[in-house]
């Protein structure tokens, strides 16, 4: 059925509204990519399957959504009842028939599925009450976890499209961009460009064929976001894309997504064929008489085609190497026409701020950075995850209110932002308030929003080591400095982790991220020593022990670091001894243990393992000073 | 035709022009490795770093490359700043670590002051600079046999699948564009070889000398000869022999030997 008209459009939303409201029971059941890999594909069968068998849609009329991401990852599979809002997380097939029969039919909450709060270890049982939900504001990921994302009419209802029938129909172009002028908002992929500022110079540009482009092609290690969005609610995306095209004239779009996202490549795909079918996209949209469709790209996974200027020539059919922009994309983009290029989440707001209005988006935030921003909060804290939040939120509200705290509640050391291209910022800093200025000035970025919590057990000098090594094998090569800097910075880096370091590597190292930050082709070579810098300027002394001492104070350094056990504490359970993989670790039961340093190899496997903490690391080079 | 500022100096460009030629044009001596008149700049040495300002910038500096940034009215360029040379410098170095042993490297190395690199030198010397000219080269003549591979520090210039190119003609653009001399080739009057492929060569009917590759005239014969105009005639002479043809055709000059 082909919508011809803005009242045609109104009138199916009000009537899923309408059905929706009177369907009482919902299931909800994450179906993220996270979820998923944790078995929520058979949970959500065994719903469907023992929903009909107990005959409960006649009673309650129930329904069992498939869900996208709830940001949630480390739980999952979750489970969300609705309308009592109880969450249930980890949910096995084995706990289905117990849900329906106790929870659904009969109101009763079943305690061990309940998420536990990490800091006092009640149970809670309302999904809003949670503090990782609490504490959130979403709007780039407004439907995500609530609608089905392979159901248009469940976006429909919930909203998407509403924004886009109100840019169609009520405003002109240029009303639109004073629109997204108003709102404030700022490209979501981490450098930060003012979205109206890009659309209208593509607006002016000469040409009567544009280009409206969407970046899927999140490639930072640790950031998810943008799979999520494309996987969880994609019709919010061509929402957004639609109104950008409107406003700069353009009638086709791209989206480029990389291919390792599959199930974002499906849900996007399904989701242009509804719109097309639903005249939501393509020839006189909902008989507004503006043509516009997207086709989808699919990308080869190489991190450099995130860059603008790369992805085009990619989308183009050519290597994906980034050029020199002097002269913007809004004018010489995809094949060398004018063209706008904005991330998923970006696009995600655009029909939000459509819907809403601008003064309500720039009500959040800071004075700069208005609206609100998705991260990806992993590494050492308790909850993990997707969050959303407005703008100038601190990093220690994030960490501690969100993310429950470092794990194991060990002392926070740093917290990495905006990837590889980011940097690290360390405790003193947590009151900072996270906006794009902010996080500049402390020497990071915005980025992709990625935000990896590290503790004390982190060496600094390997966390650069590694974005390093990740953007070796990354970069481009088309530039010098990136190409031939990259390797001989990790070089510097490998030998300082071996201890083998020298007194004028500090230096060379400053140099050589002086040149790269100035002399590279693009931003990722330009920002390629992002981690390097911001790690000099808050933990300098780890790099002068690494070279000057060969003493890996964090104990990571494999090459600087033997592990002991310590007598007082260790009760001779020998599990060091079996998780030791060469069999270094020797003692009767129930007596202490003993490292063989010789044997050794410095995995840390003991110490992992060991459940009174007893095992220990010290420097590898007291060892030499004892034989002395 | 904009006017720019090159080093306190007054130059009229070309419309359209980059900065790189109008600072030449004004006498600067500016580095470049992957530049070449012929094709389309490219900016992937990173040699040609220029500073650029105008009146109204407070003072503020962008460093740029001056073979893309397109010249403007009223543009300030400073080619030899020291942030300039330090920016250079950096490259360069890098550059001889890459090519320890490549002459050209070693030359402009020592021109910015660096006799021995700074960093680990490639255990394994190269001449090859990663400019692309060749690669870029092949593009322009229509041919593209030849194309970079891989990427970061694994990146090389190669034909498709490290196999003799179907598509190559033997014309040696590569390895004659190659400021390095990277490419090797082999050719006599009767064979020449490059990138592992064979070809037979023509020979000139008037000399006897080879002087092309049965590939490149049929190459040029299919593709190029309605857009350049030259018939297939035209390679049945070398090009020596086709002067004197030509001179032959007016009376009265004195006639090659």
């Amino acid at each position: 059925m082909r919508i011809d008209s803005r009242e045609q459009f109104e009138t199916l939303r009000e009537e899923i509204r309408a059905a929706e409201a009177g369907n009482g029971n919902r299931i909800l059941v994450c179906c993220g990519t996270g979820c998923l890999a944790n078995g929520a594909r058979k949970v959500a069968e065994a719903f469907a399957e023992q929903v009909g068998k107990r005959n409960l849609d006649a009673q309650v009329k129930l329904m069992v959504k498939n869900t996208g991401c709830h940001g949630f990852c480390e739980r999952g599979p979750l489970v969300v009842l609705q309308p009592s809002g109880v969450l249930y997380t980890r949910v096995r097939v084995s706990n289905v028939a117990q849900i329906l029969e106790k929870t659904v039919e009969n109101g009763e909450i079943i305690p061990r599925l309940l998420y536990k709060n990490p800091a006092d270890d009640i149970a809670i049982e309302q999904y809003s009450e949670i503090p990782f939900y609490k504490n959130q504001t979403r709007v780039a990921m407004r439907n995500i976890g609530r609608i089905d994302p392979t159901a248009v009419h469940d976006a429909i209802g919930a909203g998407c499209y509403t924004g886009m029938t109100r840019a169609l129909f009520d405003m002109t172009p240029e009303q639109v961009l004073d629109e997204i002028e108003t709102s404030g908002l700022r490209g979501r992929g981490g450098a930060g460009f003012g979205t109206a500022r890009k659309w209208r110079s593509c607006r002016k540009a000469e040409g009567d064929r544009k280009f409206v482009l969407c970046n899927g092609d999140e490639g930072d290690p640790g950031a998810f976001k943008d799979r999520s969005i494309m996987e969880g609610d994609p019709h919010s995306i061509l929402e957004g894309m639609v109104i950008g095209a409107h406003a700069v004239g353009a009638h086709e779009g791209f989206i480029y997504v990389r291919d390792e996202y599959p199930l974002a490549v499906v849900n996007l795909t399904l989701a242009l064929t509804q719109a097309r079918y639903l005249g939501l996209l393509g020839e006189n949209i909902l008989g507004s008489g503006f043509d516009f469709d997207i086709r989808i790209s699919r990308g080869g996974g190489a991190f450099v085609c995130g860059e603008s200027s790369a992805l085009m020539l990619s989308l183009a059919g050519k290597v994906g190497e980034p050029r020199a922009k002097y002269v913007h994309s809004t004018e010489k983009g995809l094949f060398d026409l004018p063209t706008v290029l904005n991330n998923v989440e970006t696009w995600a707001d655009v029909g939000a701020i459509a819907a809403n209005g601008g003064d309500w988006f720039a009500g959040m935030g800071t004075n700069k950075s208005k609206g609100t921003k998705a991260f990806s909060l992993v590494g050492k804290v308790k909850n993990t995850g997707l969050i959303e939040l407005p703008m100038g939120t601190t990093l220690r509200h994030i960490i501690y209110d969100i993310g429950g705290g470092v794990l194991d509640d060990r002392p926070f050391k740093a917290v990495q932002t905006g990837g590889p291209s980011g940097g690290c910022i360390p405790e003193q800093l947590l009151d900072l308030p996270v906006d794009y200025e902010k996080l500049t000035e402390a020497g990071s970025m915005m980025g992709s929003g990625g935000m990896i919590v590290m503790d004390d057990r982190t060496c600094m000098v390997d966390v650069a080591r590694y974005f390093l090594k990740f953007l070796t094998e990354e970069s481009c090569g088309k530039c010098t400095p990136c190409r031939e800097g990259l390797k001989q910075m990790l070089a510097i880096f490998d030998r300082m982790v071996e201890g083998k370091g020298v007194p004028g590597d500090l230096p060379l190292i400053e140099r050589l991220a002086a040149g790269m930050q100035v002399g590279s082709l693009c931003e990722l070579g330009k920002s390629a020593p992002n981690p390097v810098i911001s790690t000099l300027r808050y933990f300098r002394d780890e790099y002068v022990a690494h070279i000057e001492d060969h003493v890996c104070t964090a104990g990571v350094c494999k090459e600087l670091t033997a592990y002991r056990i310590n007598p007082e504490n260790c009760d001779g359970c020998a599990a060091c001894a079996k998780a030791c993989p060469v069999d270094a670790i020797a003692g009767e039961r129930h007596s202490l243990h003993i490292i063989d340093h010789d044997t050794c190899i410095s995995c840390g496997a003991c110490m992992g393992v060991c459940p009174t903490d007893s095992v220990e690391t010290f420097p590898k080079n007291e060892l030499m000073k004892e034989v002395v | 035709m904009p006017t720019l500022t090159i080093n306190g100096k007054k130059v009229q460009a070309r419309e359209g022009a980059y900065v790189l030629e109008a600072a030449r044009q004004a006498g600067a001596e500016i580095p470049t490795l992957c530049h070449f008149e012929g094709l389309e700049p490219w900016g992937g040495c990173r040699l040609c770093q220029v500073q650029i300002t105008k009146n109204g910038w407070d003072g503020w500096k962008k460093m740029v490359v001056g073979c893309m940034f397109p010249v403007e009215e009223g543009l300030i360029v400073l080619t030899d700043t020291d942030e300039v040379r330090e920016t250079r410098r950096v490259v360069l170095d890098l550059l001889l670590a890459r090519c320890p042993e490549t002459p050209l490297i070693q030359a402009m190395a020592k021109k910015y002051g660096i006799e021995r690199t700074s960093y680990v030198p490639n255990p394994e010397p190269t001449d090859c600079i990663l400019c692309s000219l060749c690669t870029r080269v092949c593009d322009h003549i229509e041919v593209s046999a030849i194309s970079t591979a891989d990427r970061g520090a694994g990146k090389e210039i190669a034909p498709p699948f490290h196999e003799p190119p179907e598509a190559c003609i033997g014309c040696l653009a590569c390895a004659e564009i190659c400021p390095t001399d990277f490419i090797p080739f082999k050719t006599s009057h009767v064979s020449r070889s490059i990138w592992g492929k064979e070809f037979e060569m023509l020979r000139c009917q008037d000399c006897g000398r080879a002087h092309i590759t049965k590939a490149q005239a049929e190459h040029h014969a299919a593709h190029r000869a309605e857009t350049t105009g030259v018939s297939e005639e035209w390679f049945r002479y070398c090009d020596s022999c086709k002067r004197k043809r030509q001179a032959a055709r007016f009376p009265g000059v004195p006639q090659l030997a």
